[in-house]
């Protein structure tokens, strides 16, 4: 166990370095304005303050450190020279409000990013701005309904969305003031197109879809989707999340779809930071491309300027205080950069040959996949639930038990529509060796399952901690460390 | 080809395991006509070496101008250990702390954030972080409308002296639910929103007020009369503040006696270097009683299967997740970096080193405003007391100053006159802890010579200040 | 197999209803209902003098992996919640049909509970449920 920070303090203990050497006069501030007690924040030294994070910072997995094939979550390889070019002390340095005289550098990096994302996705224009996934999903569906409001199209109040979407799908359609309708998937893992066609109509405004889906697989049926939406007047809102599968191969806008989202901590490798920060570029069709959220730059040769509400007054608006997550942006362009035309379609193409080859190994190991009928595109899901029902040993326990084996666990539960399952992508910077041994230890926890189930229950055994109560900690609420409490 | 490490001996023997000719064969399932071709447009693959040229250049192009400017954005001192540590690979690659007996790092650092951000607000709880402060404003709003248990009241107070990128980027992600964003006039003597605002309002049904402190124009608002009339008029109450702030100024949880409802801001202060501005993080906390209602991500401590301690997720329930359609929010990933950053950094300067920053950035600010003074027709505008961040009025256009001044690479303030256009002719300016005595001298005489050049005094909207 | 208290009668989103009598009705969540959800750790009830209709949201009930809306198998005012449940929502798992009752109501049409699936019924729905 590591004591908390707060934990290794000491009255009058400072890191003295870190703080202007002398107190200067605030006692132009009445007293009525002023804070009463110092806040009780931690009093520790510089080196117990390295010590204590680089301590902790050993006790995570993480993608420099392990294998980590989770599925829809795209962990590839963050290249550390896109750190580096996105923390250049000129990059660092811009105060966001800076003039456009003082921004042409950063705003031409910003415009190629938006060209290049363009031609990758198909789509007619791109804004930047969104801060991650959802955001670039609230903005989505922002536009959708601000195409309809602006054509008086108000009875439009449903979206679709598949029953294998990601939860995201239906929250941000909800905090657009829609209601959402859910539409089954067949049991070849396409979308129900008979189901859909029962209840796509002049309520509709639009569906949301992922394809390949979130079940790794290829929707067949998308051009047929999208002409029956379209038909009734709806738009299509692409999830992209699932963009590494098809980079360089398919296009969304060529698929029909009116907009779409970008996870560029996902295909363009930022990195996840232990939860992000994220970014979630938006693309449009033509009849969308006014209501795109702002700022975006423009170009008119040599010179860059800042596109706003002033320049796109039927723009949804801006959706954070300034451009979006700009030093992701940066990283992304970075790797865009090194990756160039010919690293752009290999990453679809490594990433589907890397996925299918472990689900044709795990499949001759003895694991079910979900859909063995079907190529894997970019992941594929696995289901224990035979190994549940038979030895009482779920996915959980499962997952946890690789811990021990040194790998993080694929995604678990996810999606809702199959049970016990994994959900794994391993994506293309990892090497067969890796992949290997990642089936190996699979097949090693299938033996424990058949001999020692108990062990496999009791997952994991190696880690700092144990298997965590998570009904303690959503029963007996400790979210903040209390100075009183604790003496 | 860069990151992918298949060598032509393993592809061949990947195909073969699979029981196919080539890697084409895997995008069978894909229709012919939605393949894409070459794709022209985008550029030949650069090494990283040549990136680095490249974006180099582009980054010295901006050069590195003495900045003025805060309006949400300041430019402080990050410790070298911040980022050092924050980059190591088991911060910088890891994942959302799903798998938590694998994120035990992650999940203890956001604890002990959460605990700090408590400590600095006075409020109950805190959770991981949102996108931004104007996000976090959003969602706070979010929160009290449906936290609201005396009615389905949709209606919330905003004061026209907070941020009005916040008020603008809260309008935008709330409309579409039907909430109205009722706005309170400011002084125009104090520059802030005096409680007399509040008068029309009494007795009405209200959701929530939101409180800046300091607001927009850098000036103290009484925030304990203003908390006081949310509380005698059951409406909730919404702070938004600035964290550095914090360390002198009186903490949301202590308003008004019993404290705020709801408390939120931007974090970037805490060490988020200024890089355009993003990633920032926003931050958010709340009275116990209300923490179901919270969006984002919260951890808390809880014991493992032998008894010892350690951190999780926890009401993940609220979330998209598990909650789809009915979720608190659509938010998924939090700021997860930059509240490494804000933790390490938070802990580097602790109570002494933030209070003696914020003194810092106090005192620069009020050297550069009384400097700027001594120049003929450039006077402070309001007479309240201010943090860390002044309006002034200047004798010329605002934008062509700046303009001038951009051009001796110095950036003065910003330019309010698109959103206060009653104010005439003057800019935000603020001078925080990095600013040397040499750049205030300088922007103060090159100013001096900009406005001279432009020749007396044109009409000043408002008589000069004393 | 059924182990269901034959007096009760059930919805088909898995609430239980017990006729008092008086007048009033008891309701609460099944035992198959709360084994689906897992340890309970938190139950936001409906206030006392809430007016329901039948088929409407009006309660949540809170695991670690899923939240769930509890919807009024009829139609009624509140008169009293089971407010040990804010401290102990593992009731629910204990005894879904006794001690994890969630609330009373004060009925507004009899006619209603004739709408609802006996014990059998309910049962079939069980089954019709698993794998």
């Amino acid at each position: 166990m590591m004591l908390l920070i707060q934990e290794q303090s000491k009255p009058g203990r400072r890191a003295v370095a870190q703080a202007p050497l002398r107190k200067a006069d605030t006692s132009d501030i009445p007293e009525q304005f002023r804070r009463r007690r110092p806040a009780a924040l931690p009093e520790v030294s510089e080196l117990q303050v390295v010590r204590h994070y680089t301590r902790l910072s050993q006790r995570n997995f993480s993608i420099d450190t392990e294998f980590y094939p989770l599925g829809s979550c795209t962990m590839k390889y963050n290249p550390r020279g896109a750190n580096e070019h996105a923390m250049l002390p000129g990059f660092l340095a811009r105060h966001p409000e800076a003039p456009e005289s003082h921004s042409q550098g950063f705003m031409a990096c910003l415009f190629d990013l938006q060209e290049m994302l363009k031609e990758l996705t198909g789509m007619q224009a791109v804004s930047l701005s969104p801060a991650a996934g959802a955001q670039g999903e609230f903005a989505g569906v922002a536009m959708i309904r601000a195409y309809h409001d602006e054509r008086g199209d108000t009875g439009r109040t449903e979206i679709l969305v598949p029953d294998a979407a990601h939860g995201t799908n239906p929250a941000s359609a909800v905090m657009c003031g829609y209601k959402t309708r859910e539409i089954p998937t067949g049991s070849n893992g396409d979308v129900d197109v008979e189901a859909l066609k029962t209840v796509v109509g002049p309520h509709t405004a639009g569906i949301m879809l992922t394809n390949p889906s979130t079940l790794g697989v290829f929707d067949r049926g998308i051009l047929e989707i999208a002409g029956l939406v379209h038909e009734a007047g709806g738009l299509l809102y692409y999830d992209g999340a699932n963009l590494n599968a098809i980079l360089g191969k398919a296009r969304p806008g060529d698929m029909g779809f009116d907009v779409i989202h970008m996870n560029l901590h996902k295909t363009f490798s930022t990195p996840h930071g232990g939860g992000g920060p994220g970014s979630g570029p938006v693309g449009v069709s033509e009849r969308l491309i006014p209501y795109l959220p702002v700022p975006m730059v423009a170009r008119d040769g040599d010179d860059y300027s800042w596109l706003t509400e002033t320049e796109c007054p039927r723009s949804i608006g801006r959706l954070s205080a300034f451009a979006g997550n700009a030093g992701v942006l940066l990283r992304a362009y970075s790797y865009a950069l090194m990756l160039g035309r010919e690293g752009m379609s290999r990453v679809a193409e490594y990433s589907t040959l890397n996925a299918n080859y472990m689900l044709k190994m795990l499949q001759e190991a003895g694991f079910e996949a979900a859909y063995p009928q079907r190529r894997a595109t970019h992941e594929f899901i696995i289901t224990l639930r035979k190994q549940a029902r038979e030895r009482g040993v779920n996915t959980m326990d499962f997952a946890k038990r690789l811990l021990d084996y040194g790998f993080h666990a694929p995604t678990t539960y996810f999606p809702l529509l199959v049970p016990e399952c994994l959900l794994i992508e391993p994506t293309e910077t990892e090497d067969k060796g890796t992949l290997d041994a990642f089936i190996q230890a699979m097949r090693t926890v299938q033996g424990e399952v058949a001999e020692d189930p108990e062990l496999v229950k009791g997952a994991p055994h190696t880690l700092p901690v144990k298997r965590l109560d998570d009904v303690r900690a959503a029963r007996e609420l400790d979210l903040a460390w209390n100075a009183l409490a604790e003496d | 080809m860069p990151f992918i490490p298949h060598t032509d001996r393993e592809v061949r023997e990947m195909l073969e395991a699979i029981g196919v000719d080539g890697i084409e064969d895997l995008f069978e399932e894909i229709p012919d006509d939605l393949r894409c071709g070459d794709l022209e447009s985008i550029p030949p693959a650069m090494s990283e070496l040549e990136v680095s040229q490249l974006m180099g250049e582009r980054a010295r192009q901006d050069g590195q101008p003495a900045c003025f400017i805060g309006a949400g954005a300041y430019d402080h001192h990050i410790p070298a250990a911040v980022w050092q540590i924050a980059t190591r690979g088991e911060f910088y690659s890891a994942y959302t702390p799903y798998q938590a007996e694998a994120s035990q790092g992650t999940l203890q650092l956001l604890y002990e954030y959460q605990s700090m951000m408590t400590a600095l607000t006075g409020m109950e709880v805190s959770n991981a972080s949102m996108y931004d402060g104007a996000s976090a404003l959003a969602e706070a709003i979010l929160m009290a409308v449906r936290a609201n248990r005396k009615s389905k009241s949709r209606r919330i107070l905003i004061p026209r002296a907070l941020h009005p990128s916040y008020r603008r980027v809260a309008g935008n992600i709330v409309k579409n639910q039907g909430i109205e964003l009722v706005e309170l006039p400011f002084d125009p003597e104090g520059g802030h929103t005096d409680i007399s605002a509040l008068e029309p309002y009494n007795g009405e049904d209200i959701a929530a007020l939101v409180i800046p402190q300091p607001n927009f124009f850098g000036v103290l608002e009484d925030v304990d009369a203003l908390t006081g009339w949310g509380h005698r008029n059951k409406v909730l109450t919404i702070a938004v503040v600035n964290p550095l702030a914090m360390s002198v100024l009186s903490p949301p949880g202590e308003w008004g006696g019993e404290g705020v409802d709801i408390c939120c801001g931007e974090g970037q202060p805490l060490g988020a270097p200024l890089s355009s501005g993003g990633p920032y993080f926003g931050f958010l906390c709340c009275r116990q009683a209300i923490v179901r209602q919270m969006p984002g991500r919260i951890i808390g401590r809880t014991l493992d299967q032998d008894g010892n301690r350690g951190f999780a997720l926890t009401l993940q329930a609220r979330e998209q997740h598990i909650r789809r359609s009915k979720a608190t929010s659509n938010i998924c990933t939090n700021q997860g970096l930059m509240v490494t950053t804000a933790t390490i950094h938070l802990a580097l300067l602790g109570a002494e080193g933030l209070e003696r920053t914020a003194a810092a950035c106090h005192a620069n600010t009020k050297i550069l405003v009384e400097q700027l003074s001594i120049i003929p027709g450039v006077s402070p505008r309001f007479n309240r007391p201010v943090f860390h961040e002044r309006l002034i009025s200047l004798p010329m256009e605002a934008e062509a100053a700046l303009r001038a001044l951009a051009a001796h690479n110095i950036l003065g303030g910003l330019d309010i006159s698109r959103d206060y256009p009653e104010l005439g002719s003057a800019i935000l300016t603020c001078a925080t802890e990095k600013r040397t005595p040499g750049e205030i001298g300088d922007f103060v005489d090159k100013l001096s010579r900009v406005i001279s050049l432009q020749g007396g005094t044109p009409c000043q909207l408002q008589p000069k200040e004393s | 197999m059924s182990d269901l208290p034959t007096e009760l009668k059930f919805a088909k989103s898995h609430e239980w209803v017990r006729n008092e009598g008086d007048g009033t009705v008891t309701v609460g969540i099944s035992d198959h209902a709360q084994g689906l959800l897992g340890d309970l750790v938190f139950v936001e009830l409906p206030e006392v003098g809430d007016s329901l209709d039948a088929g409407s949201e009006c309660a949540v009930v809170e695991s670690v992996k899923a939240a769930s809306d509890v919807y009024s198998p009829v139609a009624g005012e509140v008169t009293a919640v089971n407010v040990e449940l804010a401290d102990a929502p593992e009731t629910i798992n204990q005894d879904a049909f006794g001690d994890g009752w969630m609330f009373k109501l004060k009925l507004t049409d009899a006619g209603d509970l004739d709408k609802l699936l006996d014990a059998n019924a309910y049962a079939e729905v069980m089954q019709s449920e698993d794998h």
